[in-house]
């Protein structure tokens, strides 16, 4: 469904080039979650937003069910990125809306009719079990029932694909293992297919069917999820399964 | 008391005056000056209107604006206004300095404002398939809308001295008849009584404005 085909990304630092990215290629099948795994500045966080072209590679495709969004233009990349949604480490509710007009927020600029755009808030609050909270603020929520309506936000348009960036990095651990079922059980009842950046084994453990492992911006191994363990090969695999 | 019942007619015109100059200063500075801040502000970030060239540009021309003492602005644009207005005196003449001067101040105020809201909740929406035009109006507006409106009415506050000063060339106002009757005539009951009006509007226009910023702030 999402094929990543040798991305590059180098930033200008004051110190010199630094490669974010090298030649980086991955595939996400539909319908499965899909782990981006490796220590902090290991590229897996940059490879993830480049998906949906936050981070613009230099080089490389980035195809969606066959095209390429490196060759869209502002207006196309924009209604492609209305079929990607995305989930945050620091959820990035909009403050002054109340939790129904976060999540209406794509569906509004989507162009959305209003009265489907309440329906289909309603559905999306259910789904994620904070109906109680549409008029709530964001302000006066926890950080795992802020993360469930980012995840609301993210869906409510009908993605083809949902984007998680460290999403459980913030939370507390009972609060991550809410979090992750929360995703497992979208993935298995929508079909939802997820990408996830994130650095824990739990996450793996718990959510992911297939991971990329990352190391200095390059992947070093592609590994299937076997009963919630991956084996990996190389040194730097064995290394980071034991100590995480 | 008597020069106070003497010059009450002329107090009441002197208000008229003021308010008037307000209204439209302020009227323009809030559309143009706000307008003018959005694009500073969009024209900095590297992910939005990015253009360095634009923002030295019109940067400096608000920088050159800001650094003109008023009064030296309002002789400045003395034929400006007179093109614009016909005449260089009154009070609407003297609103094209107000505006000038409220404009540029406005959209730095603006730009700081906008500068305050997340770069994670812009990204957010960019995510989401947000155009700029949907970034201006529903994430930026609306998540800096407390600070916007505290950046107004220090905006207003401001104007009411430019004002006063408007009133020397020939704006009228408050400024100005406390200047003529109360400066130069020694007029002190004049002068207090001005002063005590103006008093208390800084106190109302401030205090309503700190109690909107606070009801619509939902952070």
């Amino acid at each position: 469904m999402i094929r990543v085909e040798s991305i590059s990304k180098t930033y200008a630092t004051r110190e010199g080039p630094l490669h974010a990215l090298r030649d980086v290629s991955f595939h996400v099948p539909q319908g499965k979650v899909y782990g981006l795994i490796g220590l902090s500045g290991a590229g897996k966080s940059t490879a993830l937003r480049a998906i949906n072209l936050l981070e613009r590679p230099e080089s490389g495709k980035i195809l969606l069910e066959n095209e390429d969004l490196l060759t869209k233009n502002v207006q196309e990349l924009r209604v492609f990125r209305q079929k990607i949604g995305m989930i945050f480490q620091h959820f990035n509710l909009l403050s002054n809306r109340t939790v129904a007009q976060n999540i209406a927020f794509p569906l509004e600029i989507a162009g959305w009719e209003k009265r489907d755009i309440n329906e289909r808030v309603s559905e999306v609050l259910e789904l994620v079990r904070i109906p109680d909270k549409a008029n709530a603020y964001p302000a006066s929520l926890s950080g795992g029932q802020k993360q469930r309506v980012a995840i609301a936000r993210s869906i409510a348009n009908h993605p083809q694909v949902l984007l998680a960036d460290e999403p459980t990095s913030a939370l507390d651990p009972l609060i991550k293992n809410d979090i992750l079922a929360c995703l497992a059980d979208l993935n298995q009842r929508l079909g939802l297919t997820i990408v996830i950046a994130a650095h824990e084994m739990k996450v793996i453990r718990r959510l992911c069917h297939e991971v990329s492992l990352f190391k200095d911006g390059q992947v070093v191994e592609e590994l299937d999820v076997v009963d919630g363990k991956i084996a990996p090969q190389s040194d730097f695999g064995k290394l980071f399964v034991e100590e995480f | 008391m008597e020069n106070l019942t003497a010059i009450l007619p002329e107090l009441w015109q002197a208000t008229k005056e003021t308010l008037t100059m307000l209204a439209i200063g302020l009227t323009l500075s809030g559309l143009f000056g706000g307008a003018l801040g959005i694009f500073l502000f969009l024209w900095r970030r590297e992910k939005l209107l990015y253009s360095p060239a634009a923002y030295f540009i019109v940067g400096g021309i608000v920088n050159i604006v800001r650094s003109f003492p008023f009064v030296i602005l309002m002789i400045a644009v003395g034929p400006l206004a007179r093109t614009l207005t016909g005449t260089t005196i009154g009070p609407v003449a003297a609103s094209v300095p107000l505006a000038i001067a409220g404009i540029a101040y406005f959209a730095r105020l603006v730009e700081l404002s906008l500068s305050d809201v997340p770069k994670g909740v812009i990204e957010a929406a960019q995510a989401l398939g947000a155009s700029t035009r949907d970034i201006v109006f529903k994430v930026l507006l609306v998540e800096a809308r407390s600070s916007l409106v505290l950046g107004f009415t220090s905006l207003s506050v401001s104007y009411l001295s430019y004002s006063a000063a408007a009133g020397i060339i020939g704006g009228g106002g408050i400024g100005d008849l406390a200047i003529r009757y109360g400066y130069y005539r020694f007029q002190t009951d004049v002068m207090l009584i001005t002063v005590i009006g103006l008093v208390l509007f800084v106190q109302l226009v401030q205090a309503s404005g700190s109690h909107i910023s606070r009801k619509i702030d939902k952070r």
